[in-house]
């Protein structure tokens, strides 16, 4: 929250300019007005909370925030002030105690924010200073520095390129910290700048900062002596961002637009909030009514006391006469201590050592979760982490589930898997020694006979070398020689030549290494001319004609290369929907089956035509080419138009498959997760073709899926502006999704229920900006509610392209919407940081993507597939064990102080406690509090395989079920009836003292302590009965806390008490135990007490809820990935 | 399996340990800052590969119980058929306990006491009279009973000083605040034995006799061992006599305003029932749990009497002192017999006749439903 104030107090005048003025190095510029150096913010990084002066009260109004610490201090005021039953000690001491702990605790943590901001902000990097080079502190760049960047460093603002090392005024990025891609990225030096950077004499006019990260737009005036000012626009492509690292690329040299809290990274993190469970809401809210019944009760009392002192004799009694300073105090103010003593008399309804106890559980039961060896991955050497449990049970409330792609579900590891040549599949069946034996002679790979010509295998595969946009990275610059993207290198020995690609697209790799694999090389573009080595070791050699690049409304790109002989190819591969068209339809019927089979399996198919373009085509094309491309105005759709020109009537030579490996057990997991009830949606910053394959192939969207698309391509309309379309599609798919979908009825399980109809929905960040901002403000919320109903009724959502904060926001409009679902989060890159922290749960993947994930997680675990039992294992029996742990601390309070509030009844309503002073303390520390801690520790009411085996047993507990209002009323009525039957039945007993065969009577204290002992009793026997899985823990709990209290209340009973001013507990247990009638009445009481929960569970039985769903067995319709080999 | 069952009560250790040092700060933990602890932890030995015991993997061999009817109703029959047994038993045994209450208050005009409830009579006696007409079998418990009384008020209740009454001389000088106002007296002495309890104590006394043929014979009351045995050996102990004189050990203070004499002279007969000990004294000491209660004033267990009081007329002489009309309150006289379990007391017998009836008719009810789904969940379990 500070952090957005901050940011709006740096980009105050986001408002009033939406534009900057930067001068580069600081140098006015000769023909405009005066130089004026604007105020930006510095490029200072804050994440820290407090400083050494706002720590004490900042720190200590949040803590009073919540709603127990709060409580406390009321209770602990009140025993300060007003003369009650017990002393304000008791309470004082502990609320300090944990105020001062907490305090400690968050003032060291935000030193520790401290010095690790301290560490970026100080990190010494190169600055360009009048010619020379000075080495600066981070923080202290300002905009319009021209900051030095060398290879591995990540830039430290955001920059302009200016300047590159290498020769064509590129360099290479991974923003694997932000966005998630791993990939290299190009970026451009802005055209005609000096190549003396001193002698740059330039402005920069740019937008104001934004979070997305894919948008920039400004304008470079270069001026240069006796010249016009030459006027460059710049682009996201010239743009480098924080946080994002050089690679590949000497060193660049970069004009810092955006600083500190401005920069695009910065914009894009949230701060990390507290996360509250659901849970900690019911207990809060249960603990509303708890307080309510507390001042009811109090407010009964203190009404009740002055109802019955106004009868004569009965406000002051010979015997018990008042002070003269009782006398004396006003009647008001008499009634309003007497209110506040009964408060602290019946206190004890809420305990503190809830609180504790809960904490203690969550902190203790997480520890499983670590210890858990299903969730060691042998590969990191590294189980789940916890970074917070305060969450643990809601793991098991999990909703929505949004999740990465790239290194989440996926591995971000293309391989090449398939490819069909003029309709003959090519499998690349097992291992690389048959790769290497695929030769002319040899025949095709697969083991089918048939098999296309050798030509048109050849064509196909010079193809694959020739249509991409790889690099080959040079050797030497760095020793290994991977590229960044795949990491098989250790498959690849047998292979002559090691080498690295770099690509913008893991996929362009996959396709040229799978040419490798059949004996094309692609050596590499030099000067225009790219290389490739074939299958006789001779090396081709085409000219690079022109590039069509690929974008995604196209869906394909092709090039135009020329062969040695002087004939003019061009290439063009792309999406099976973008090329069927332009070739011949007697090719496409022979592929398209196999291209859709290769789709539904998830892999992403593309499709590879050829043309041979005669010399007037090719003059044609080429002077269209550039043409459009020098073109000022409308250049895309200038050349667009141009491409489209070109790329007809092609031939069709084949398709390819290539596999983005999921994780382990990703699609099992999705489908475990769906079979629980929750509803999966990807977000990715990825393409839509790899994304929409990937939701097949985890098997989000099945064969009979109807994908519901609403994207930048599906906006593009002839006739109607994007809004208006969208308005359309919206309404058009809500009508589908919603209102022609028969009802859901609950707990209809879905996926393999072929009745219905399953919907995909699949939205785009471009469009998805339009829905959450709309021209018309009006319309905003409209859209957002028929979006949210579409995604609510659809089995699996994708949402693509989006930038991080979009994924925030999708989360967030989610968590918001009607009935407030519980999501999750999961992760593994930087860019999937803002939905990890805005989600209820968080959870990072330990995976190759660095650190940030899992730092910002609430847990990590190392792969996908341990989700699964995280969610339905952990999940389900942490919720189950905090819901009963906290109905059962509120159901046994209840009753332990109901009689204590029915004794008032019997005392002249003067907070007379029923219980020993030693008896309230220690009620709920050591008599009732062991059981249910070992029982919230170790329940397993179903055990973890069975709830493995049958996801929909999750559902049993969604939304919250065991913390509802329903089960509430029962603990809270079960609480009633005891706590009545305790008092009643003692008092009934207790109609006659003499209880000893002696014939000497019981007082007050062994009326207490009856009533304790049943009370103590029942509550662990309750306890008991609820208790499905009796560990040797357990029953040495449980027993063991009976006995300890046996034990307890003689010792306590047995001793004078040398620091005690009054003994009134000497021997009264002993007694008790002496007394027939006091046994009898406790065994009564106890077995009265649990037979109707006795009944209840037996009678329940028959229709048990368990019993019908063990025996549903989840199809598991999908056999495991690695299987297909 | 030992190396197994070591690291298995190794990490319990751990977990009991950790347990153990969080009762004690039990109070003082706080409520988010444990969960910033495990990350601290985690982060450390986030490299190890977790233990391999039954305890860490949550897979401790376990009992599951399951309620089944195969159980259940066997179990509540049993439980009915016994508690039958026992209500049958109490109620029974409850029976055959004589009691007779008699109300002496002097409420009523025509009642004996009625002319000792006027306020300007001093040192009033009264007469009442009944009669028996079968045998009272002994021992004969007498008990006195007051009503609308609360000695279970919290200020009352805390208005003593336990220091003074095992015979710390020290506070006799300066009693407790709590005792106040019945601390000090006008003259601001000190008040021994201090505290409301102890200036309200029961001090109408009774006297009994039986009257054969016109003649009254006196029936000795036991006025030992009515109080708790450790409250007389243990708990309240006398001052140390000062100089041979037990009363010396009082010097300086004051008797209890409403008490007609001092403690030291409650019982001169009997050193050993004097002071602080009186039997009397110490059962109204033990505060009562209701403000309707009764307290042991005396026991027939001696001479002609011990086995019982013969049917015949009765008489009791009430030293009629203790003033309870102001309050609204009653008192009220109890002979009775006691038996195994205790005093008459129905209500146990009752509730358990109760509870094992049904009992045996929900094992009924239970055994009807089961047959009809005829124990087809039974295997489930």
């Amino acid at each position: 929250m500070l952090r957005r104030r901050l940011n709006r107090l740096c980009g105050g005048d986001e408002k009033r300019v939406d534009s900057r003025t930067i001068y580069v190095g600081h140098r006015p510029c000769p023909d405009t007005e005066a130089f004026i150096p604007s105020k930006f913010c510095d490029n200072r990084i804050v994440s820290s909370k407090y400083t050494v002066w706002n720590f004490l009260p900042k720190n200590l109004f949040e803590q009073f925030r919540r709603i127990a610490n709060f409580y406390f201090l009321i209770i602990f005021l009140v025993q300060v002030i007003v003369d009650t039953p017990t002393s304000p000690v008791t309470s004082g001491l502990p609320l300090f105690f944990v105020i001062t702990v907490t305090a400690i605790k968050q003032g060291y943590e935000d030193c520790l924010r401290h010095k690790a901001d301290n560490e970026v902000n100080k990190y010494l990097v190169t600055v360009l200073e009048d010619g020379r080079s000075v080495k600066k502190e981070s923080e202290k760049i300002k905009v319009g520095d021209v900051v030095e960047v060398v290879e591995d460093e990540t830039f430290p603002c955001d920059l302009i390129l200016l300047q590159s090392s290498r020769e064509d005024g590129t360099c290479f990025v991974t923003t694997a910290s932000l966005d998630g891609e791993s990939n290299h990225k190009t970026h451009y030096t802005v055209p005609d700048t000096e190549k003396d950077l001193q002698a740059l004499t330039a402005t920069i006019e740019c937008e104001q900062p934004q979070p997305d990260l894919y948008k920039f737009v400004g304008r470079m005036h270069i001026y240069k002596p006796e010249q016009e000012p030459a006027v460059r626009s710049l682009g996201p492509e010239n743009l480098l961002l924080k946080g994002a690292t050089l690679k590949n690329t000497k060193k660049i040299y970069g004009v810092a637009v955006y600083t500190g809290m401005e920069t695009k990274m910065a914009l894009n993190y949230q701060g990390k909030s507290q996360k509250r469970s659901a849970v900690e809401k019911s207990i809060n809210a249960f603990l509303l009514v708890y307080l309510c019944i507390l001042i009811s009760k109090a407010v009964v009392c203190t009404t009740l006391k002055y109802v019955w002192q106004s009868k004569e004799g009965q406000d002051e009694p010979w015997y018990n006469q008042k002070t003269q300073k009782e006398k004396d105090t006003n009647m008001y103010l008499k009634m309003f201590t007497d209110f506040l003593s009964f408060m602290v008399l019946f206190n004890f309804i809420i305990p503190v050592s809830m609180y504790v106890t809960v904490e203690m559980q969550k902190f203790l039961g997480s520890f499983f979760i670590t210890w858990d060896k299903d969730f060691f991955d042998p590969e990191i050497q590294e189980g789940a982490l916890v970074n917070t449990s305060d969450l643990n049970e809601e793991l098991g409330q999990v909703e929505y589930v949004f999740t990465d792609k790239t290194g989440t579900l996926t591995q971000n590891n293309m391989e090449f898997i398939e490819c069909c040549i003029d309709g003959f599949q090519y499998k690349h069946r097992d291992t690389w020694s048959e790769v290497d034996g695929f030769t002319v002679t040899d025949g095709p790979v697969n083991k089918l006979q048939q098999k296309a010509g050798q030509e048109k295998e050849e064509l196909f595969l010079r193809a694959l070398c020739l249509c991409h946009t790889v690099q080959v990275k040079e050797a030497g610059s760095e020793e290994v020689l991977t590229d960044q993207v795949d990491g098989i290198d250790e498959m690849r020995p047998q292979l002559e030549e090691e080498r690295g690609f770099i690509a913008s697209s893991p996929d362009e790799i996959a396709l040229v290494k799978g040419a490798m694999k059949y004996g094309f090389t692609f050596l590499g573009l030099e000067s225009k001319s790219m290389k490739i080595k074939n299958r006789e070791n001779n090396i081709e050699e085409y000219k690079l004609l022109h590039v069509l690049n690929f974008d995604p409304v196209r869906r394909r790109m092709s090039v135009i290369v020329q062969t040695k002989s002087g004939e003019t190819l061009l290439f063009c591969k792309g999406a099976d929907s973008s090329i069927f068209p332009r070739v011949k339809p007697e090719e496409v019927d022979r592929i398209r089956m196999h291209v859709e089979r290769n789709a539904t399996e998830g892999y992403r198919t593309l499709c590879v035509a050829f043309k041979q373009l005669s010399a007037e085509e090719y003059a044609v094309a080429d002077t269209g080419l550039r043409e459009a491309r020098l073109a000022l105005q409308d250049r895309e759709e200038k050349l667009i138009a141009v491409y489209n020109q070109v790329e007809t009537g092609m031939s069709l030579i084949g398709a390819t498959a290539v596999e983005d490996r999921l994780q382990e057990e990703a699609a099992e997991t999705m489908e475990a997760l769906q079979g629980a009830g929750m509803k999966v949606w990807v977000l990715t910053g990825d393409k839509m073709e790899t994304a929409k394959s990937t939701c097949y192939a985890c098997r989000l969207f099945q064969r009979g899926t109807e994908l519901l698309e609403l994207t930048l391509r599906t906006l593009e309309d002839e006739r109607l502006k994007r809004e208006e379309k969208l308005r359309e599609l919206l309404q058009e798919y809500h009508r589908k999704a919603v209102q022609d979908a028969p009802p859901v009825k609950a707990g209809v399980t879905r996926s393999w229920s072929t009745a219905n109809q399953d919907y995909g929905f699949i939205i785009d960040g471009a469009t998805l900006s339009i829905v959450m901002n709309p021209q018309h403000e009006v319309d905003a919320s409209q859209y957002k509610s028929l979006f949210l109903q579409i995604c609510q009724n659809c089995t699996a959502v994708l949402c693509c392209r989006m930038a991080p904060l979009q994924k925030a926001q999708i989360v967030k409009m989610v968590k918001t919407s009607k009935g407030s679902p519980i999501t999750l989060s999961i992760g593994d890159g930087a860019n999937d940081v803002s939905m990890i922290l805005e989600a209820h749960v968080g959870i990072g993947i330990k995976g190759k993507e660095g650190r940030q994930a899992v730092r910002n997680s609430d847990y990590a675990i190392p792969k996908l597939k341990h989700l699964k039992k995280l969610l339905l294992a952990h999940g389900h029996l942490y919720y189950v064990r905090i819901a009963h742990l906290v109905q059962y601390f509120f159901y046994k309070n209840l009753c332990f102080i109901l009689p204590q509030f029915l004794y008032q009844f019997f005392c002249g309503y003067s907070q007379q406690p029923l219980y020993d002073a030693a008896y309230l303390t220690m009620y709920n520390i050591c008599f009732t509090s062991m059981p249910i801690l070992a029982y919230s520790l170790l329940e397993q009411h179903i055990s973890i395989e069975i709830l493995l085996d049958n996801a929909t047993l999750y559902r049993e507990i969604a939304n919250n079920a065991m913390l509802r209002w329903r089960p509430f009323l029962y603990w809270t009525l079960l609480g009633i009836f005891q706590g009545l039957l305790f008092f009643f039945g003692v008092r009934f007993l207790f109609s006659n003292p003499a209880l000893q065969d002696n014939g000497q009577v019981f007082g007050n204290w062994s009326y207490g302590t009856i009533v304790f002992t049943v009370l103590v009793f029942t509550v662990t026997l309750k306890l008991a009965l609820d208790t499905r899985h009796w560990t040797w823990i357990n029953h040495f709990v449980i027993w063991g806390s009976l006995a300890f209290y046996v034990f307890f209340s003689f010792f306590w009973g047995g001793i004078i008490w040398p620091f005690l001013k009054q003994q009134r507990l000497y021997f009264v247990f002993a007694n008790m135990l002496s007394s027939v009638s006091a046994w009898l009445v406790i065994i009564i009481l106890i077995i009265l007490s649990l037979l109707p929960e006795i009944l209840l569970v037996v009678l329940r039985k028959p229709r048990g809820p368990h019993s019908r769903q063990m025996a549903a067995v989840t199809p598991l319709s999908y056999k495991h990935l690695k299987e297909r080999y | 399996m030992f190396v197994a069952l070591h690291s298995d009560l190794s990490s319990f250790g751990f977990f009991s340990i950790v347990y153990f040092i969080y009762e004690i700060e039990v109070h003082t933990v706080s409520l988010s800052f444990l969960s910033e602890d495990i990350r601290m932890k985690n982060e450390g030995e986030a490299s190890e590969q977790p233990d391999n015991t039954a305890f860490t993997q949550q897979q401790l061999p376990a009992w599951q119980p399951i309620l089944s009817a195969g159980i259940v109703i066997p179990g509540f029959l049993i439980i009915g058929l016994a508690f039958l047994g026992i209500g049958i038993g109490l109620f029974l045994t409850s029976q055959t306990i004589q009691v007779l209450e008699m109300d002496y208050t002097g409420v009523e005009k025509d009642s004996p006491c009625f002319q000792c409830t006027m306020q300007s009579v001093q040192n009033c006696t009264c007469e009442v009279t009944f009669s028996l007409s079968a045998l009272f079998t002994g021992p004969v418990f007498f008990y006195y009973g007051l009503s609308n009384y609360f000695q279970n008020f919290r200020k009352y209740g805390v208005s003593k000083d336990y220091y003074q009454l095992t015979g710390d001389t020290q506070y006799f000088k300066s009693p407790r605040d709590v005792c106040f106002p019945y601390s000090h007296d006008s003259k601001n002495n000190p008040i021994v034995p201090c505290g409301a309890i102890a200036n309200s104590m029961f001090n109408d006394t009774f006297e009994l006799y039986q009257i054969i043929n016109g003649t009254k014979k006196k029936v000795p009351l036991d006025g030992k061992g009515i109080s708790w045995w450790t409250d007389f050996n243990i708990k309240y102990r006398n001052p140390s006599s000062v100089n041979g004189s037990f009363a010396s050990a009082f010097d300086g203070t004051v008797k209890p305003i409403n008490w007609p004499k001092a403690a030291y002279e409650l019982d001169l007969t009997d050193p050993n029932n004097n002071g602080f000990l009186n039997q009397d004294f110490l059962v109204w000491m033990r505060r009562a749990a209701l403000p309707q209660f009764r307290k042991l004033y005396r026991r027939i267990t001696e001479g002609d009497y011990a086995g019982g009081l013969p049917a015949g007329n009765y008489s009791l002489t009430v030293h009629y002192n203790y003033p309870v009309l102001s309050f609204d309150g009653r008192k009220k006289l109890v002979f009775s017999n006691v038996s195994w379990m205790g005093g008459k007391n129905d209500f146990l017998g009752i509730a358990y006749l109760v509870v094992g009836s049904l009992c045996v008719v929900m094992s009924v009810v239970m055994l009807i439903v089961y047959a009809k789904f005829k124990f087809s969940d039974d295997d489930d379990a």
